[in-house]
């Protein structure tokens, strides 16, 4: 009751401040850490820590109980389901953003203006390195003149996220690339190199406008949008630009969201985030996502709305959140 | 006043110690961080492999490709810095006014003191647009730009040390090669430039070493692109800038990725610590002629 108060009251430093603990996904902790300094800015006396074990070590130390909330750029997968049963914590699924990833070239590229995910494995598997160096051994069509390849460096979830959705394996790709965590080293590099495709943030090429130039990217699958699709606000946010964009979650433990300081910061997170996901650099969701998202939370509802868990590619977060519980 | 004297030598004492201490803990974390690594990779494989992919999920570790970079960087700084730099050199020993000395010598040094972050992105984003007029296939990462950016930068250094050399040309040799009858070029070229050329290539061994260890431009302009290629044209990776990319990552301490950067530092070290020694080698040599 007192620690209620205190929160409600915006607190005038309590003896002992009221701890939320925060694990996870390296993707999602930017938003997770700039929702956290807003919050504690209005709440002193909350402390929120955040931590970056990556999705599934915020996951194991989430199901031993060790955090209140866990960051995952990935739904829960079965296995940590049962983890967390076995210790009798339940969980309430919150999606807060979308990731998408763009491939670019530079505005004067004439010849291409699409890609399958195909093209894209062939161009970075790590069998293609040294190899694949040329534009036209990528589709015959194209000129034979060098590639030039740009692209988020081994530390970023950006890597992670575009070599499990196309080389299939998270982690493992070509490794002669110019690569760097910094994506306006990638901007720079790309707006300034005719032969140069790349892939990085979403929000890197909507701040950039003119300096690069979207390929509509194909998966093959005509259910998500038939033929290359361009990567936007709009086909990411309808899971038609697939595989490069996926929804990222905060899952809030059951019991931990009976505390005050808790239930405060997820009411935030869902009310005050989408403007601080648009200054990370993702995609807010549909603003009737994060009203349907502060209800669940409101409700309690446990337990994840993706059967099978894990990466899915082709989810449209839309139709699953919408399409009833 | 002569109690104060030991305090005084213990405390100059202790400064020196400082630095000669600090060199000597470079020295020695490099080594110690260079044995593990290479408890894990071979040193040929690291000396001559010809891939470098550490921080992939296929790490290769030949350092070949950072040290081309490096060279091809360097390379190019030397074909702009050597020739110019001697070439003013001569002018501001041999030929300028007084007057046109004093004012050019300092201006010239003005140069070195630009920061170098400032040279870097006059690489990028002035010298490498303006050479893309003229050569359309050039990336905008490159070793070019960079690389005549860097002469720019270290030509103060080549013309300020080659003249010294010069200036320390006895008075004498002039006047007997001006009483012989020769011209005022062929005193330059024949007789001082000869005369001088210990000093001058002291001078033009410390630029070589100053190129290799160059971070700022190269890391902002030329690219992190490790790849084993002599074209100037596409971007490269350099030792340099290879030890700036990790340091600036999430690369956990302790890991054999770490450790490359301590690998690559040590290749580094050696190389500019072996160049720097010839040229002070070199340096002395010439003064004992002279003096």
């Amino acid at each position: 009751m007192a620690a209620a108060l205190a929160v409600a009251c915006g607190g005038s430093g309590g003896a002992d401040a009221a701890l939320i603990r925060i694990d996870g996904s390296s993707t999602v902790f930017p938003i997770s850490e700039a929702v956290a300094e807003e919050f504690q800015r209005t709440n002193p006396n909350v402390r929120v820590t955040v931590s970056v074990s990556g999705t599934g070590g915020g996951f194991e130390r989430f199901c031993r109980g060790e955090t209140d909330v866990s960051d995952a750029s990935r739904p829960i997968r079965p296995v940590e389901i049962e983890a967390c049963r076995s210790e009798g914590i339940d969980f309430i699924e919150l999606p807060v953003a979308y990731d998408g990833l763009a491939v670019v070239v530079h505005p004067d590229n004439t010849w291409s203006t699409s890609i399958t995910v195909d093209e894209l494995r062939t161009l970075w598997e790590p069998e293609a390195q040294g190899e694949i160096t040329r534009w036209n051994q990528v589709r015959a069509s194209w000129p034979d003149r060098e590639i030039h390849l740009y692209g988020a460096g081994v530390d970023s979830g950006t890597y992670d996220y575009f070599t499990e959705a196309v080389t299939g394996e998270e982690g493992v790709s070509r490794g002669d690339y110019t690569s760097s965590e910094d994506d306006n080293v990638l901007v720079q590099g790309i707006s300034s190199d005719e032969l140069a495709l790349g892939f990085m943030g979403l929000a890197y090429v909507t701040k950039n406008p003119g300096r690069m130039r979207l390929l509509g990217v194909d998966d093959g699958n005509p259910d998500n949008g038939n033929g290359p699709v361009a990567a936007s606000v709009a086909t990411v946010s309808d899971a038609t630009y697939q595989p490069l964009s996926r929804p990222i979650f905060i899952y809030v433990s059951r019991t931990a969201a009976e505390r005050p300081e808790v239930q405060a910061f997820v009411d935030f997170f869902l009310r005050e985030g989408a403007a601080l996901v648009d200054e990370v650099g993702y995609i807010p969701l549909a603003p009737e996502l994060y009203v349907l998202a502060e209800r669940w939370f409101a409700e309690r509802l446990v337990g994840t709305i993706f059967g099978n868990g894990g990466s899915q590619v082709g989810v449209s977060l839309e139709a699953l959140l919408t399409g009833g519980r | 006043m002569r109690r104060a004297e030991p305090v005084i030598e213990g405390t100059l004492f202790l400064c020196a110690l400082l630095s000669v201490g600090t060199t000597v803990g470079i020295v020695v974390v490099l080594a110690a961080e260079t044995v593990v690594f290479l408890q894990e990779v071979p040193l040929f494989e690291f000396l001559f492999g010809t891939e470098w992919t550490p921080l992939f999920a296929t790490p290769r570790f030949g350092v070949l490709p950072l040290v081309a970079g490096t060279a091809l960087v360097s390379g190019i700084a030397m074909l702009v810095a050597l020739p110019m730099g001697l070439l003013s050199a001569i002018y501001l020993s041999e030929y300028s006014p007084d007057r046109v000395r004093r004012i050019v010598k300092p201006v010239l040094e003005l140069l070195a003191g630009v920061p170098t972050v400032v040279y870097g992105y006059f690489a990028l984003l002035f010298v490498t647009p303006l050479l893309q007029r003229v050569i359309p296939d050039l990336a905008g990462f490159n070793a070019l730009g960079p690389g005549i950016v860097m002469g720019i930068m270290i030509l103060p250094l080549v013309s300020s040390l080659s003249e010294d050399a010069m200036q320390g040309v006895p008075r004498g040799l002039r006047e007997g090669s001006y009483a012989l009858g020769a011209t005022k070029m062929q005193t330059s070229l024949k007789v001082v430039l000869p005369a001088a050329l210990s000093g001058i290539t002291a001078a033009f061994i410390l630029a070589i070493s100053r190129a290799i260890g160059e971070t700022m431009i190269v890391a902002i302009a030329a690219g992190q692109q490790p790849r084993l290629t002599a074209n100037p044209l596409v971007p490269i990776e350099t030792m340099t800038t290879y030890i700036v990319q990790v340091s600036l990552g999430d690369t956990p301490q302790g890991t054999l990725e770490y450790r490359t950067i301590f690998a690559v530092g040590m290749l580094l070290f050696l190389g500019t610590f072996s160049l720097n020694l010839v040229s002070t080698w070199l340096r002395e040599r010439y003064r004992e002629e002279y003096s």
